[in-house]
């Protein structure tokens, strides 16, 4: 057995080596980190799969293509995979990236990796979501989530005009840091406080369309009586409506959200919701890129809180509060 | 060598090694590495080597536990959960006010009561092992998000965070208390598996349990101890982790336990039990983190590093296959 097993071993394993060598050299970052190759980047997303952070590794390098630069993308297996990210984080240090863009799993779980890179002069921008310290990065290039809360927040309650509110919320992960700040804002937005008597209630779905859907389901077991809706993202968004729409309760209930994908902007071109609140992750990346070709330069850090914006998108405008329709939607959306 | 004459030479050291099921993998790891120090400027330095290591242990001590239920022919898909909530344990009670010895037992003590009661399960209710720890996982993951408040809990202290942050250098060589810890645990585990009458009960009642019980082994007692044991060095594993990132995180970690089958089946042992090492264990562990941390130097998206490991495992059950057919 031993002598088969070594030889299937040695044949395996060097074929697999040599298929993914052969990417390596088309992608030139066999380089070394001498200065007159291109700049090397890394970036580290929460997982691979989420379209959002396709949309960001895309873009940072599509962009970088134009800076002499070059991306190295790595991922999280999962959202909450902070082992995943340290142990990405010191590969590509050990590979001599200038800089590393990265979306933190957990704002506090990957500090002592991010310190690390630092000390070895590393440039460290968070994107999309912030550490916790602050700065434990350079700089966050990332949506001010409260304002993206607050303007999915006041559109609805435009929508609901003199009618008092009876609300049910779709949050996302208990304890998530953006999860957290959209929520806030979203009721800072209606003018409310949490525990409010015209909260009906709330339930966490992680984002995702399956759990919104049986969530919604049971909220509106207990009380059917509602007539808006805040959701986390697009997919609980959806789950929402689906409920609701079992229900005979769609086009009843103002339903609003926050993404900006290209899908939760053709459902509300459909008119499955009112609203959304766009994002902007191409921007992140380019800016994030920008900045590590600028310190490969001459050194020049950023620092702090850069918001790449947020935009409402609806086809129903409401006086007093900025929108763009869904055709703009379409040409800005990610995904 | 003909297999013929593999019963007559097994007692010699030199060709026993050659039977070992860790050869095949410890050939492919060799390879891994000479390729990636051969393709990238950046994989062959001490201190990236040093980081392999580390970036291998905790997985590497989930699937010490996981080898000795594997070689019991069982699995336990529960051992990342447990570990999990062995984190939650260590840091919430530290932060909290607890003396960080404290915490270590109590988290020790949970652990291997967790495993315990799978082992208990599995033996005294002879329901199978899949089944128990997908249950056990379960409960355990719930219980970690529960206890958690669905935070997660950062937490500094010298005693928990020793594995991580303490450590040896040797020039420029790091070794972290882990290591050594891990080191000292693998040791352990092989000696018990070879040298006493403990492990060769151990294998002989993965091979055939009814055959082990009519040759007088206690195969129960045997069985409960596995997963008692298991526990324990899940345990250790949290530590381990904890050392690495001083963060307890309730969504950490949730395919632990199946890296943790990845690294003991792409060590060469057995699914079906019975057949396997603690080395080929170590070694599967090292192929995972080398070949994540080669393909990421060189520059491969990581869904190819996935679809590596994969191949690998697939691999190394297509020689398992081959061997007991040659066997028979």
């Amino acid at each position: 057995m031993s002598r088969s097993s070594t030889l299937l071993a040695c044949l395996v394993v060097p074929t697999l080596l040599a298929a993914t060598a052969c990417t390596a050299t088309k992608s030139g970052s066999d380089s070394g980190g001498d200065s007159s190759g291109p700049v090397k980047i890394g970036l580290v997303t929460k997982t691979d799969t989420n379209p959002y952070f396709v949309k960001l590794r895309e873009s940072a390098k599509a962009h970088a293509g134009t800076q002499n630069a070059e991306v190295i993308a790595v991922a999280g297996k999962f959202d909450g995979d902070n082992e995943g990210q340290v142990a990405a984080i010191e590969n590509l240090v050990q590979q001599g990236v200038k800089g590393i863009l990265i979306t933190p799993s957990n704002s506090t779980g990957i500090l002592g990796a991010l310190k690390q890179a630092k000390e070895k002069g590393v440039l460290v921008i968070a994107l999309d979501t912030e550490t916790d310290p602050k700065d434990a990065v350079d700089a966050t290039y990332a949506t001010n989530n409260v304002t993206a809360g607050e303007l999915q927040g006041k559109y609805v309650k435009a929508t609901l005009g003199q009618t008092p509110p009876k609300l049910l919320l779709m949050d996302g992960t208990p304890g998530g840091t953006v999860d957290e700040q959209r929520h806030r804002g979203f009721l800072q937005g209606m003018g409310l406080k949490d525990g409010a008597p015209e909260i009906l209630g709330a339930a966490p779905t992680n984002g995702d369309q399956n759990k919104a859907q049986a969530a919604m389901e049971n909220l509106l077991q207990r009380d059917a009586s509602v007539n808006a809706v805040y959701t986390l993202n697009e997919p609980a968004a959806r789950g929402a409506v689906a409920a609701l729409t079992a229900k005979g309760l769609a086009g009843k209930v103002a339903v609003g959200s926050i993404d900006g994908g290209c899908q939760g902007v053709a459902d509300v071109k459909a008119g499955k919701y009112l609203a959304t609140v766009m994002q902007f992750p191409k921007k992140m990346a380019e800016q994030g890129v920008d900045a590590v070709v600028a310190f490969s330069k001459d050194g020049t850090k950023p620092s702090g809180f850069q918001d790449t914006g947020a935009q409402l998108i609806t086809d129903k405008p409401l006086p007093g509060l900025d929108s763009k329709d869904t055709a703009w939607g379409a040409q800005n959306c990610w995904g | 060598m003909t297999t013929s004459s593999v019963g007559r030479l097994r007692a010699r050291p030199a060709e026993a090694f050659l039977h070992n099921p860790a050869l095949g993998p410890l050939g492919a790891l060799v390879v891994a590495i000479i390729v990636f120090s051969l393709t990238t400027s950046t994989f062959l330095s001490v201190d990236n080597l040093s980081l392999v290591v580390q970036q291998s242990l905790v997985v590497a001590t989930l699937a010490l536990g996981q080898t000795l239920i594997v070689l019991t022919s069982g699995i336990d898909l529960a051992n990342a959960a447990i570990m999990v909530l062995g984190t939650m344990l260590f840091a919430r009670l530290v932060t909290e006010g607890s003396s960080p010895v404290l915490a270590l037992i109590v988290g020790f003590v949970v652990c291997a009561l967790l495993g315990g009661v799978s082992g208990g399960l599995v033996t005294w209710l002879n329901l199978p092992p899949f089944i128990v720890t997908l249950g056990m996982l379960t409960v355990v993951l719930a219980a970690g998000r529960l206890y958690s408040q669905g935070n997660s809990w950062p937490v500094t202290d010298p005693v928990l965070n020793v594995l991580g942050e303490g450590g040896y250098l040797f020039g420029q060589i790091k070794v972290t208390h882990g290591m050594t810890l891990a080191v000292v645990m693998f040791v352990l585990v092989w000696y018990a598996l070879t040298q006493t009458s403990w492990g060769k009960h151990v294998y002989a009642l993965g091979n055939d349990p009814e055959a082990a019980r009519l040759t007088g082994i206690h195969v129960g007692r045997t069985r409960f101890s596995v997963y008692l044991i298991a526990g324990v060095i899940y345990a250790f594993a949290a530590w381990q982790a904890l050392g690495r990132i001083p963060n307890a995180d309730p969504n950490a970690f949730q395919t632990g336990n199946l890296d943790s089958i990845t690294a003991v089946v792409i060590g060469g042992t057995s699914l079906f039990g019975g057949r396997g090492s603690v080395l080929g264990t170590v070694v599967g562990a090292l192929i995972v983190a080398v070949l994540r941390s080669g393909l990421t130097q060189a520059g491969i998206d990581s869904l190819y590093q996935d679809v590596a490991t994969g191949v690998l495992v697939i691999a190394a059950v297509a020689f398992d296959q081959l061997a007991r057919r040659r066997s028979r």
